[in-house]
This record gives structure tokens, C-alpha cells and sequence, in this order.
């Protein structure tokens, strides 16, 4: 019985009246978890019920601790018909489990009922006493550890990065049961959202079983989702990245461990085979050296040494023709792929080829500046050139690649080897500094899909089983299906890889997976930034410290990862290459495209803006597979433009590089649409960019040409304009002295196109640009006309206002505390009249600049400020409906300072990493009395968990903070950013995932479906609020709302609404907090429950 | 292209002042947006027209949702829905609560029920308020008189813990509860020229020293408070004001206390002879108003009474103000003076109060 869950009803507060004549409730509780139910008794006749309840306690196994919510329900006792039920709390306890997280959840919760919205709150006190449990066959993984954060948790050290941990999970959608045609929209709303909590418990175990299978401890950039794909099922599918994660517990931990090599040793014992020759292939993942401490090593020795005979993963597929220049072919419409399947339901149209060859991407490269010289490091040298050698290649190959090498033969194995340390993917978006060695750039892939209903024999007869709802592990279960959704990912994932590959990179940074669904057709798509990582990284984190400072003797700060990781002579596509404006030294790419956050010691001058691109294009409707061939077809133009576009508006702002680059495509019923957002920043170490030059076909009109040049004129005076207003003055650098090829101009500002995604539909198009001037914009005729015009319509945010997608503004690095998170959404109605792709492009431009414009007049209290995190999610949930969703914080800082010039905001921001790692230092020494060291499963949990006073620890903490006047509601707050400014965060509390229905049959008595839905997400924000409240902190950070489905039938007066939010409940401590309290006066009625009770700002 | 759905919500409310002054005052989102355009926010901010009526709508469907809380102030306080930093939250209340001069002086008395909530449209009309607005105001009064009006403990304590409302507020709720309760006509054109502030000051006076709860000062036994209502006059203290009839009626008493004040005021006042020839008229005036007090209708005149019996006869004398508060200190102190007056703590309990009301009704 490793555990035992105790719930205590407290209280209810503000109920709704249940019974008219009395205009009283007689309130009573149901606590369920699992199959087991206990109920309070009725408190008669009140609207604020003290039930008190006794300890109910739950005697579970771990599996069902993780799998399971707490469900807890009111209802109001009626004596002669059945009780009502007034609402639920679904208590995810997740963050009980693990032993650093919260010791105890108590708290007030919003009742909320799928109909009716939040009906009051009950108090609820939640404890588990987990028993050591040493099995080592266990199905459970308590302990590890789980953050949405994308970047190694500010209170934690990384250990070793592991690598990335997927799993999926799929049921039938309750919502399509034939039951649903005769229950209440109540009842399936909820066996909705206890499904979905049950199959994201199931998911995160067995994560977490990977995990600790990696001999990790902990999830970092946690990200799940939810394909609702109607007929077909539900799937809920997660990555992250698996790392070993030490808590910042004593200052000792920062000393920069110059003992590494005695870890090495310790780590050998783990060994298997401690010389990595005898490996046949050597280890495959970017964590080669994870191998060597990990014994269980089965996949390893089925990788022969073959491999170099790497194949296109997807055998169906004829591969493509080889060239150098076309190694990326994600989208390729080709239909013939179709027929090779072995059923109709999944029909491939975008499948990959991907370039078997190794030759052209294990290049012979020499780079003198970076050389490292560890043994380890020699090792994996020699098993390098092994391969390398099998191949016939080049000799003088360098570490990184032949890490990379290593890592491409693990790849190139066939893919029923397909394991998830395959892939060497990391979801991160920041890394430790030194991690990142250079970053190739963007690589994504598509594939569209037709949807049919998973089959699966175990759907049958399930629904009577004592547990409700069987969870299917599909990857279990129908391995030798070739149609799964597991290996709908794979190939896309290897997809994924292969381009990384050709760019010379050995690892994808930024990694993400999304999915666009209508009706039965699917676009999956996965993006991130090819790189060359720090390997030393990989396994041992200790080493941090000396190899920062080797880094820095090595590669010059702040450029190193904008050199070029694949080879000069065999570039894989054509790209314009000058040396590195800042080190000199090596060649650096015209143009950086990216799905990561700039690294901190990046030099960048003046400030970054967000970009971005906008696309719609009508399609015909059509059913199946027709449908899914149109849209395969149309996909690579409107990758291909939306890639024009980002370039297009990247140079007309003056900037080189493109940060958080996010492209997101959406499919509707008869259009689709992209919309790709990112931050351009101009990066020191890349040429200054050229400008956009017009030329218009009729050279001989004399009025076009006045117009041309008219275009020309305003295109030159708006690039200047934005060069003043981002501040981007780079020293003047006369090219020819640093004697690099110069750009003529028609070079200059050519599309690094290969950078980005493509395919060879692109190519094409770009080599028939190549043949007369790449650079130039064409206006031959309206379409492009448009193009140069919705190039100049986009405005600039009001001054004292900027924006960004990534976690912060580069040059900007004063900010202040007052932050401010939102949700906008929008949607607009389409007349089916104007239904072109002009009309409709600028119909969506409109949307979204109007839709900023509203922000910045929003907002515009808080001025000077930053939105930060800008993330724009659309969805076509009808013929003629688009829907925007807008996620962003919004961020004050101090103007005086954010004016100062571009080398002390380096220096700043330096200056400011390293006064970080002090405040780290510092901050152990006050967490030491609290945080247990991490033991898996301590039995000194149990202790824990009895000292616990409801207040929990965090409470405790929080008391000393200046109480919020006559509140007894403490601020939460919520940010999608990692950090909070000005303040410090000091634990980390677990993680929130929560899944909420609404629906309304009366949607115009709530106002319309505005109301409707701005009521609900109100109502969300504030059950997450009331979560992290209950945990014992007060704030959430990395908040991500994944999921906003809305659909309404205003014809029925009726509307529905799913939303799915993340992110990482925390505690912060304002750094200025000691000093307030002393000058605040407490007010007299701070109650006692008084949480997080920082007064807002 | 038309927005069907547009909708904006931070962690934090935001709450536009400006736009919730709009709002409270009734206007519809049109109007709000056409009044905001004219402020010239447009040409501040760079912003357009399309921007503020989303903005507009925005402000309004959240001051909607925050009206059911505001309703209740400390559930506004206690809701988990909206997170609004404390400062704002208090604006919110007290603006809410706050009403116009205007609409306060014709509902000011007046039973709160719905035959006066039929009237609501004639006083938009006459007074300019939105009726929006009046309904806000008039549902705030009878709220408030709601919650209060069986409780025990001082009315303006009880409103401020029930309604968080500022000092200042509750007790202008106290005075209109009071009124409210007691039916004071104010509404005659004689009274016309009264303001809120001036009812307001009179019933604060008259709370603390003609209500139950102004005898039972701070009993310790809770059984006790049974009778300690700040909302209803003192049924015992109005009957025993008949006892101070004896003061016009026994003329060798009214004699004596005529001679008791002009000799103490002889050369004091301006309109000393004035203040002779009325003598008799104003005292008997004064007294009277008290020994009528008994009857519900007397009750609700009280104001009419002494304008009419005392304001009015002095104003057309042209009593400077301060001759009228010597006379008044004197005319209630001398009768301290009468051998013949068994009644001195009754004549205070009455006189030190009305002194206070009579001064600051008497104005122009």
C-alpha cells in the first residue's frame, strides 16, 4: 500500500441557492478517488456550510496516485427527488508526490459546474503520506519531477541534460460514445474532463518512467496536448526534456567542479563497457554520454555499424533524388506515397525522403579555434572517425561532428528501432551558458494526415469495467500497426532530424510538436532549431563552471553560436556566408532563423520587435482524401511565402536574426492559413542586412516606373524609420576589410530559405529567382502589389511600447514589477462575397494589427512596457469564422535606464547573469531549512507531510509579506515567462495541467458568446490561481493556454468552450521585499489564510 | 468582415476610472464611445475609433459580471473570479455606492419601494441622470436599507461592515437609510432649498441623540441591545416631549424664560427687538414641533415644522446667522434656569439637537 491520500472538507463559502422557497442550500460533499466515495454530512439551510469533515482517507497505490484526481463534489441534499449537484474540483495531486515540492494542498477552490460556471468555493485540505517504495518494476514514477519551463528551473543546477522523453496516449472521446446521445451535456462535459485528468496522469507517469529509466529525475519543457479529433478519438501526447536536476541546497554546488574528471570515474562503474570503441556504433543520442552511465543499453547493440547505409526512414517512400541543394523535402506533394500504404485511412501525401548520405554532412572541416582535448572527448573522436572512416569520408573531422556523426548513425537505424533517446531533441528554449555551440537554424516538417478512428479492439466492452474508462497506451498495444499516431510522429520526428543533420548539426533545440485537425484531415507539425550542443553538457553538469571559461577562451562570447555549423565548401543549400562581424573569425550567415530564445551573452544591438508573417489561402472543399491532397499541395507555397514574408519584414525593420520563430499552419473547411511569429533582433555578429530593392516587369511605362520608385522611396524611408526607432546604429564595417566575399546587392539580401524549412517546391521557386535577381520584390502584378503593400501597412507600436515572443526583450533589461498577463481572443465572420485571397489575407492582417492595437490601447497605463511572450494561436472553427487567441504579459521597466546605448546593456545583461548566479548562492542557504535533500521517495516525506499545518510552508513564507488590506484572496500571479521580474523564485510547487468544459444553453442571457467566453476564461484564471493558492504559492510561471476550442450555435442560443492551460506553480520573494515590510504598516484583518499576500501592482 | 466575438481578460481586472464613470452614469456603449472620442483620447493615444469601441464593450461586459459582487461588497473581496488589487477594489465599491445630489434630494424620505421606483422616470427626466443610473442609485438605497434596517449596533458601523463603503459614505447611507426609514418629507418646495448635506448633518444629530441606540450606550450585556437601533426614533423620548409643552403652555414660564434670554442677550444681537416681538411665536414654535412629535405624520414634517415655524419667521427678520445661534444657546440654556421645569435632561436630549439642526437649515 505505498500510499495513503487524506482529504478534509472544511467549509463552503457563497453557494448558489439550491432550494427557491427557502432561498437556502443544504449542502453536502462527495469525495471520490478512484472507485472509493466518501460523503460529508448535509449542513442544512446555508449558504456557507462548516462541514468540518473528519479525515477521509484513501489507502492507493502510487500508479493511481499519479493517475488519478481527486474528485470532490457538492451537491444539495433534496429529500424527495434526486440531489442536485451544485459543482466539482478536480485536485490534481501530482505535486504531493514528489518530495519538494508542496507538502500539503489546502485552500479554497472554485466549485465549477460545466454548466453553469463557477458556483461558489469550498475549502479543502488535501495530505498523502507516501510509503518508501523500492520495487523496482513499478508502474509508478513519483518523484520526477515536471516544468513546463523551458530552461533549467532557476532553482535547480542541471546535473545532465538527458534528452527528450515523448509518450501518447489515446481513448475514444466521450463527447462520441453513443452514450452522449442520452446523457445530459453536464455529464458528458465531465466524463470529458475526468478522462482527459486521467489519460494526462497516465501520460505524465509514464514520462516520468522514462525518466527515471534515463535515470533522470525531472521533465523540463513539459508540453502536453490534446488532439481532439472528433469520430476518430482523443489523443494526449507529450515531450520534454529528461534531465537530472540538482536543487541549488548549498553553495558548494556552484563551485565550478574542477574534480570533473573523478566524476567521470564514478560514472564508469555504470558502465557496461567502459571503452566506447567496442560500441558498434557508438551512442546515438546528442547524450552519447548518458550510454556510458546508463547500463541498460539494449537498443545499442542492434545498431550495427551499418548504419551508415542510413535509409530513408520511411520505406514507403521513394527517396528522393540526392543533391546537395535538396536535402529537405518535408511537404513534397507527391500523391504516389499514398498508394504504398497498406490502408486508405492514413494517407501520407507529405511524406519525407530523406538523403541516406552521410559523406556530404560528415564534411571535412577543420576548425582550429574550437579544440577540445578531454580523453573523453578523444574517445568519442575515435569512434568518430570509425564511422566517418566506414564511409569513405573525410578524416580531419572535428568533435562536434563526429559527435554528430555518432549521433546521425543512431539516427540513420532502421526505424522500428524508433526509441525516444533516438531523437536528439531538447524542448528548451534557453540553455546553460556554454550549452550551445552554434545553431544551424529552423527545421521543420509537416505531413498530412486523414484521420479514422484508432482501432482498437480494447474499445470494446470497456465502458463496464470498474474503471470507468480503460487508457490505451497505443504504443503497446498495436505495435505492428503501421497506422498509428506514435508513428505518424516518428517519421516526422526523424524528419525533423535528418534536416538537422544536413545543416550539420547534431541536436534540435526549441523542439515542439503541434497539430491542426478539421474534420478527418490532420497536419502534424514539429519545428525547432538545428544545433551543435556542448556534449560535456550531456552528461555532467558539474563541469559547468570550467567549461565556461573554456568556452571562453575558445569561442569568442556572445557570436560562437552564430557561426556555421556545416561546412563552407558543401553548404546543403545556397546560403550567402561572411565572416563573423564581431570575432572575425569564422563565417557567419547572412540571416539567422531560429525557434529559441537569444541567448543571454548574445550581443545584439538596439532592441528587438516581433515580426510577423500572415497567409490565408482559400481551397476548395473537398472530402478525404482529395481534400488532404489539396491541402499537401498548397502547403509548400504558403510555407514558401510566409518564409518571404518573415524575410521581407525582418529586413524592411533593419535586422539579421529571427528568434521564437513559431509557424503555425491551420487548416478550415475551405482555407488555410499561417501565421508565423518571432522576434528579429540584429544580431552584432551577422552582416548589416541589405535593404529590399522593387523592380517591376514593364521596364518601359514611364508612369510604372515613377511608381516603382515612388515604392522604392517609402520602403528606404521605413527601414531607416525603424533602424531609428530599434535603435539599430551597428558600427559602420567596411566589408572588404575583413576581405569575405562581398555581397553584391542582389546577394545581399537573399533568402536564407534553407534555413528555414523547405521543400522542393520552394527550391524550385528559388532557383528560378536565382536566375535573374533573388532580392528583388517584383510587382508585376497585384498579388505582389499587395505584398509591398501589407509590407508597409504593418505600424509600429506606439511609442513606449515594444513587443516580442520570446521571455524578454533583447535590450531591454531594467524591468520593473508591475506585469500584467492576458488573454485576448477574437473572432471575426467572413461575408462569403469577398471571398478571395486578397480579401482574405488582409482580412487577416486586419484582425491581428487591430487586435495588437487594442493591446497597446489596453495596456496603455502600463507605458513604458514590453509584451513579452506574444503568442498568437489561430483556429478556423468554422466555414467563415477565424479565430485569433492572444497570450502575452505585458511588463513595465524603466524607461531612463532601457535608453542607454547598446555595450552597457551587454554589459548589463552580464553584469546581470552573473549577480543571478549570486542571488542563487544566497538563496539555497534560506531554502536549506526546507527543502529536504532530494531523496526519491525520503521516508522523511512522511514526517513532512505531518508537520504540515494547513498553512503549508509557502504560506508561512508568504505571511511575512505585506498583507493585501481587508483581502482575505491572495494575488497570484500568472506569467507565460519563466521568471518573474524583480523577484525570485525560491520553489518550485509542481506543475499545473487543467482541462476545463464549458458550455451554455443560454448563451444570450450570458451576454452573448463575448460573455460566455470572457466569463469562462475568467473563470479559469481564476481556478488555476486558486490551485497555486492552495499549494502554497503565488504565482504561476511558463503559463501556456495550449487549448481554447470554441464553438457556438448561436441558432440554438447555445455555445461550448474547451480550454487547456499549464504551466509551474510557484513561490517568488520580491527582492525588495525586506526592505517593504519594515516600512509597511500590516493592516489589522489580514486573515489567517492570507496566501501569497504581496499587494499587487 | 464583422467581429463576432472579442473579448479581453487580464490576471489583473483592469478597470478603466474613466470608463466606469460612463458606465455608472448609464450610458450606453455608443454614447460611452461617442463621449470618449470627444475627450480627445483618440488624438492622445493614436488610437481608433474601432480600438475604443472595443475597448468600450470590454470595460462594460466586465463592470457587468463585477455588478452581482458589487451588489455585496465583501463577496467582492472574497470572489476568486476577479483579481483586483485591493486600492482598486475599494474605488470600485465606493463609486458604485456614490450618488448624485440630485436623484438623493427627490427619493430623500420617500418609502423605497417600487411605487417610488415608478417614479424613477420622471426624476430622470427632471433631474438629467440617465434612468439607468437612477435605477442603480434607487436599488442601492433600498439595498442598503435592506441589510440595515433590522440591525442592532450603530447604523453607520453596519453599513460600512456590510458595505465597506468610506466614513464619509456610510454615513450619508445612514442619513438617507434614516430618512428613508422614518419618511421625512423633504420634498416641499419650502425644503427645496435645502441640500443633501444639510438633511444629512440633521439626521446625524438625530441618530445620535433621538434613536434607541443613542440612550443604550455600549451595554455590555448583548441581551441588552435588543433595543439599540440606530434606525427608529425613540418612541419613549417622542412621548415624553409632551412634557415640554408646560413651556408655552404655563405663560409665567414662558414670561420668565422670554426675560431670561433678552436680558442675557440685551445688545448682543442685531435684531434684538426682532427677537423680543418673536419671542413667544418661536418658542412656542419650537415647543410645539416637539409635543407633536408623538404622531407618525408630525414626524415626517419635522423639517416642514421648523422651517416653516422657525427658519422662515427669522429669515424674513433677517436674523444674521450668529444672532440665531446666540438666541438658540441661550433659549435652550435658560430654561436651566426656570424653577418651575422638571424636564432639563428631556429639554437637552430634544433642544441640543435641534439647536444643531435648526443652525444649518438656516440658510438661503
Amino acid at each position: 500500500m505505498p500510499g495513503k491520500l487524506k482529504v478534509k472538507i472544511v467549509a463552503g463559502r457563497h453557494l448558489p441557492v439550491m432550494d427557491r422557497a427557502s432561498d437556502l442550500t443544504d449542502a453536502f460533499v462527495e469525495v471520490k478517488f478512484g472507485n472509493t466515495t466518501f460523503k460529508t454530512d448535509v449542513y442544512l439551510k446555508s449558504l456557507n456550510p462548516q462541514w468540518n469533515s473528519e479525515w477521509f482517507k484513501f489507502e492507493v497505490d502510487d500508479e493511481d496516485l499519479q493517475d488519478e484526481p481527486l474528485q470532490i463534489t457538492v451537491l444539495d441534499h433534496d429529500t424527495y427527488s434526486a440531489n442536485d449537484a451544485i459543482g466539482k474540483v478536480y485536485i490534481d495531486i501530482d505535486p504531493l508526490l514528489y518530495s519538494e515540492a508542496a507538502t500539503v494542498i489546502s485552500g479554497w477552490f472554485p466549485i465549477y459546474d460545466t454548466i453553469h460556471g463557477i458556483r461558489g468555493e469550498i475549502n479543502v485540505v488535501v495530505k498523502v503520506d507516501l510509503f518508501n517504495d523500492l520495487n523496482r518494476f513499478r508502474q509508478s514514477s513519483c518523484g520526477v519531477k515536471f516544468f513546463c519551463t523551458t530552461s533549467i528551473p532557476k532553482c535547480y543546477r542541471a546535473v545532465i541534460i538527458h534528452g527528450f522523453v515523448e509518450e501518447l496516449v489515446v481513448n475514444e472521446d466521450p463527447e462520441y460514445q453513443w452514450i452522449d446521445r442520452i446523457r445530459t451535456p453536464r455529464a458528458s462535459n465531465e466524463a470529458r474532463q475526468r478522462l482527459i485528468s486521467l489519460m494526462s496522469g497516465e501520460l505524465q507517469r509514464k514520462i516520468g518512467l522514462k525518466v527515471l529509466e534515463m535515470r533522470g529525475n525531472a521533465v523540463v519543457g513539459y508540453l502536453q496536448c490534446f488532439d481532439l479529433e472528433g469520430e476518430s478519438g482523443l489523443v494526449v501526447r507529450a515531450i520534454g526534456t529528461a534531465c537530472t536536476l540538482d536543487k541549488l541546497s548549498s553553495p558548494a554546488a556552484f563551485l565550478p567542479a574542477c574534480n570533473s574528471p573523478s566524476k567521470e570515474m564514478k560514472e564508469i562503474p555504470f558502465n557496461e563497457d567502459p571503452n566506447p570503441n567496442t560500441h558498434s556504433s557508438g551512442p546515438s543520442t546528442p547524450l552519447k554520454n548518458q550510454t556510458y552511465s546508463f547500463s541498460p543499453s539494449k537498443s545499442y547493440s542492434r545498431q550495427s555499424s551499418s548504419s551508415d547505409t542510413d535509409l530513408s526512414l520511411t520505406p514507403k517512400t521513394a527517396p528522393y533524388p540526392q543533391g546537395p541543394r535538396i536535402y529537405l523535402c518535408p511537404s513534397s506533394p507527391s500523391l504516389s506515397c499514398g498508394s504504398l500504404h497498406l490502408k486508405k485511412s492514413c494517407l501520407l501525401l507529405s511524406e519525407s525522403s530523406l538523403t541516406p548520405h552521410h559523406s556530404s554532412l560528415v564534411s571535412p572541416v577543420l576548425r582550429k579555434s574550437v579544440s577540445f582535448s578531454e580523453e573523453l572527448f578523444l574517445a568519442a573522436s575515435g569512434m568518430g572517425s570509425g564511422s566517418a572512416g566506414k564511409e569513405g569520408g573525410p578524416f580531419k573531422a572535428l568533435l562536434r561532428q563526429q559527435t554528430q556523426s555518432a549521433l546521425e548513425q543512431r539516427g540513420g537505424s532502421p526505424h522500428r528501432f524508433c526509441r525516444r533517446r533516438e531523437f536528439p531533441f531538447f524542448t528548451l528554449t534557453a540553455f546553460p551558458p556554454g550549452f550551445l555551440v552554434h545553431v544551424g537554424g529552423v527545421v521543420s516538417a509537416r505531413s498530412v494526415k486523414l484521420l479514422d478512428r484508432i482501432h482498437n479492439p480494447a474499445f470494446v466492452g470497456i465502458m463496464g469495467n470498474t474503471r470507468s474508462y480503460k487508457l490505451l497506451d497505443w504504443n503497446s498495444f498495436n505495435s505492428d500497426e503501421p497506422e498509428t499516431r506514435d508513428a505518424w510522429w516518428a517519421e516526422i520526428r526523424q524528419e525533423i532530424k535528418s534536416h538537422a543533420k544536413a545543416l550539420g548539426c547534431h541536436a534540435v533545440v526549441g523542439y515542439s510538436e503541434s497539430t491542426s485537425i478539421c474534420e478527418e484531415v490532420c497536419i502534424l507539425s514539429a519545428s525547432g532549431t538545428a544545433a551543435v550542443l556542448n556534449p560535456r553538457f550531456l552528461q555532467d553538469g558539474t563541469m559547468e563552471g570550467c567549461l565556461e571559461q573554456r568556452l571562453e577562451e575558445n569561442l569568442p562570447a556572445g557570436c560562437g553560436f552564430c557561426h556555421i555549423p556545416y561546412d563552407e565548401l558543401n553548404m546543403p543549400f545556397p546560403a550567402h556566408l561572411t565572416y563573423c562581424c564581431n570575432c572575425r573569425k569564422q563565417k557567419v550567415p547572412d540571416v539567422l532563423f531560429t525557434t529559441i530564445d537569444l541567448p543571454t551573452d548574445a550581443i545584439v544591438i538596439g532592441k528587438g520587435c516581433l515580426i510577423q508573417a500572415r497567409l490565408c489561402r482559400l481551397k476548395k472543399k473537398a472530402q478525404a482524401e482529395a481534400n488532404a491532397t489539396a491541402i499537401s499541395n498548397l502547403l509548400p507555397f504558403m510555407e514558401y511565402e510566409v518564409h518571404t514574408q518573415l524575410m521581407n519584414k525582418l529586413k524592411l525593420k533593419g535586422m539579421n536574426a529571427l528568434f521564437g520563430l513559431r509557424i503555425q499552419i491551420t487548416v478550415g473547411e475551405n482555407m488555410l492559413m499561417g501565421l508565423a511569429s518571432a522576434t528579429g533582433v540584429y544580431l552584432a555578429a551577422l552582416p548589416t542586412p541589405g535593404g529590399i530593392q522593387i523592380a517591376g516587369k514593364t521596364p518601359n511605362d514611364g508612369s510604372y516606373e515613377q511608381h516603382i520608385s515612388h515604392m522604392q522611396k517609402k520602403i528606404n524611408d521605413t527601414i531607416a524609420k525603424n533602424k531609428e526607432l530599434y535603435e539599430i546604429n551597428p558600427p559602420e564595417i567596411a566589408e572588404e576589410i575583413i576581405g569575405s566575399p562581398i555581397p553584391e546587392p542582389r546577394q545581399r539580401s537573399r533568402l536564407l530559405r534553407s534555413q528555414s524549412e523547405s521543400s522542393d517546391e520552394v527550391m524550385e521557386l528559388d532557383l528560378s529567382h536565382g536566375k535573374k535577381d533573388a532580392f528583388v520584390l517584383e510587382i508585376d502584378d497585384t498579388d505582389a502589389m499587395e505584398d509591398v503593400h501589407s509590407l508597409l501597412t504593418d505600424v509600429p507600436p506606439p511609442s513606449g511600447f515594444y513587443s516580442c515572443n520570446t521571455e524578454i526583450m533583447p535590450g531591454i533589461n531594467n524591468w520593473t514589477s508591475e506585469i500584467q498577463m492576458f488573454t485576448s481572443v477574437r473572432v471575426i465572420r467572413l461575408s462569403s462575397l469577398n471571398l478571395t485571397n486578397q480579401a482574405l489575407n488582409k482580412n487577416f492582417n486586419d484582425l491581428c494589427e487591430n487586435l495588437l492595437k487594442s493591446l497597446y490601447f489596453k495596456l496603455r497605463s502600463m507605458i513604458p512596457c514590453c509584451l513579452c511572450h506574444v503568442n498568437f494561436t489561430v483556429s478556423l472553427p468554422e466555414d467563415e469564422l477565424i479565430q485569433v487567441t492572444v497570450t502575452a504579459v505585458a511588463i513595465t521597466f524603466d524607461k531612463n535606464q532601457a535608453l542607454q546605448t547598446t555595450k552597457p546593456h551587454v554589459e548589463k545583461s552580464l553584469q546581470r547573469a552573473s549577480t543571478d548566479n549570486e542571488e542563487l548562492l544566497q538563496f539555497p542557504l534560506e531554502l536549506c531549512s526546507d527543502s529536504l535533500p532530494s531523496h526519491p521517495f525520503p521516508p522523511a516525506k512522511a514526517v513532512t507531510v505531518e508537520k504540515a499545518s494547513p498553512m503549508g510552508e509557502g504560506n508561512f513564507r508568504n505571511r511575512s509579506a505585506p498583507p493585501c488590506a481587508n483581502s482575505t484572496v491572495g494575488v497570484v500571479k500568472m506569467t507565460p515567462l519563466s521568471f518573474i521580474p524583480g523577484a525570485k523564485i525560491t520553489k518550485y510547487l509542481g506543475i499545473i495541467n487543467m482541462f476545463f468544459i464549458r458550455e451554455t444553453t443560454s448563451l444570450r442571457e450570458e451576454g452573448g458568446v463575448s460573455g460566455f467566453l470572457h466569463a469562462f476564461i475568467a473563470e479559469v484564471f481564476a481556478m488555476v490561481r486558486a490551485h497555486v493558492a492552495a499549494l502554497g504559492g503565488n504565482a504561476v510561471v511558463s503559463y501556456i493556454m495550449k487549448q481554447c476550442v470554441f464553438m457556438e450555435n448561436p441558432n440554438k442560443n447555445q455555445a461550448q468552450c474547451l480550454i487547456n492551460v499549464s504551466g509551474d506553480a510557484v513561490i517568488f520573494v520580491r527582492e525588495s521585499e525586506l526592505e517593504v515590510v519594515s516600512a509597511q504598516q500590516p493592516t489589522a484583518n489580514c486573515q489567517p489564510l492570507c496566501t501569497g499576500g504581496e499587494v499587487t501592482t | 468582415m464583422t467581429s463576432e466575438l472579442d473579448i479581453f481578460v487580464g490576471n489583473t481586472t483592469l478597470i478603466d476610472e474613466d470608463v466606469y464613470r460612463l458606465w455608472l452614469d448609464g450610458y450606453s456603449v455608443s454614447d460611452a464611445v461617442a463621449l470618449r472620442v470627444r475627450s480627445g483620447i483618440l488624438e492622445q493615444t493614436g488610437a481608433t475609433a474601432a480600438v475604443l469601441q472595443s475597448d468600450t464593450m470590454d470595460h462594460y461586459r466586465t463592470f457587468h459580471m463585477l455588478e452581482r459582487l458589487l451588489h455585496a461588497p465583501p463577496k467582492l473581496l472574497h470572489q476568486l473570479i476577479f483579481q483586483i488589487p485591493p486600492s482598486r477594489q475599494a474605488l470600485l465599491i465606493e463609486r458604485y455606492y456614490a450618488f448624485d445630489e440630485a436623484f438623493v434630494r427627490e427619493v430623500l424620505g420617500k418609502k423605497l419601494s417600487k411605487g417610488t421606483k415608478k417614479d424613477l422616470d420622471d426624476i430622470s427626466t427632471k433631474t438629467g441622470i440617465t434612468l439607468k443610473s437612477c435605477r442603480r442609485q434607487f436599488d442601492n438605497f433600498k439595498r442598503v436599507f435592506k441589510v440595515v434596517e433590522e440591525m442592532r449596533g450603530s447604523l453607520v458601523d453596519n453599513i460600512q461592515q456590510h458595505f465597506l463603503l468610506s466614513d464619509r459614505l456610510a454615513r450619508d447611507y445612514a442619513a438617507i437609510v434614516f430618512f428613508a426609514n422614518n419618511r421625512f418629507e423633504t420634498g416641499k418646495k419650502k425644503l427645496q432649498y435645502l441640500s443633501f448635506g444639510d438633511f444629512a448633518f440633521c439626521a446625524e444629530l438625530m441618530i445620535q441623540n433621538w434613536t434607541l441606540g443613542a440612550i443604550g450606550e455600549a451595554p455590555t450585556d448583548p441581551d441588552s441591545q435588543v433595543d439599540d437601533m440606530d434606525v427608529d426614533l425613540d418612541k419613549e423620548f417622542l412621548q415624553d416631549l409632551k412634557e415640554l409643552k408646560v413651556l408655552v403652555a404655563d405663560k409665567d414660564l414662558l414670561d420668565l424664560h422670554k426675560s431670561l434670554v433678552c436680558t442675557a442677550l440685551r445688545g448682543k444681537l442685531s435684531v434684538f427687538s426682532e427677537m423680543e416681538a418673536n419671542f413667544k411665536n418661536l418658542s412656542r414654535g419650537l415647543v410645539n414641533v416637539a409635543a407633536k412629535l408623538t404622531h407618525n405624520k408630525d414626524v415626517r414634517d419635522l423639517f416642514v415644522d421648523l422651517v416653516e415655524k422657525f427658519v422662515e419667521p427669522c429669515r424674513s427678520d433677517h436674523w444674521p446667522l450668529n444672532d440665531v445661534r446666540l438666541f438658540l444657546n441661550q433659549y435652550s440654556a435658560s430654561v436651566h434656569s426656570l424653577d418651575g421645569f422638571r424636564h432639563p435632561t428631556l429639554w437637552d436630549r430634544y433642544m441640543g439637537t435641534l439647536r444643531g439642526c435648526l443652525l444649518r437649515l438656516y440658510h438661503d
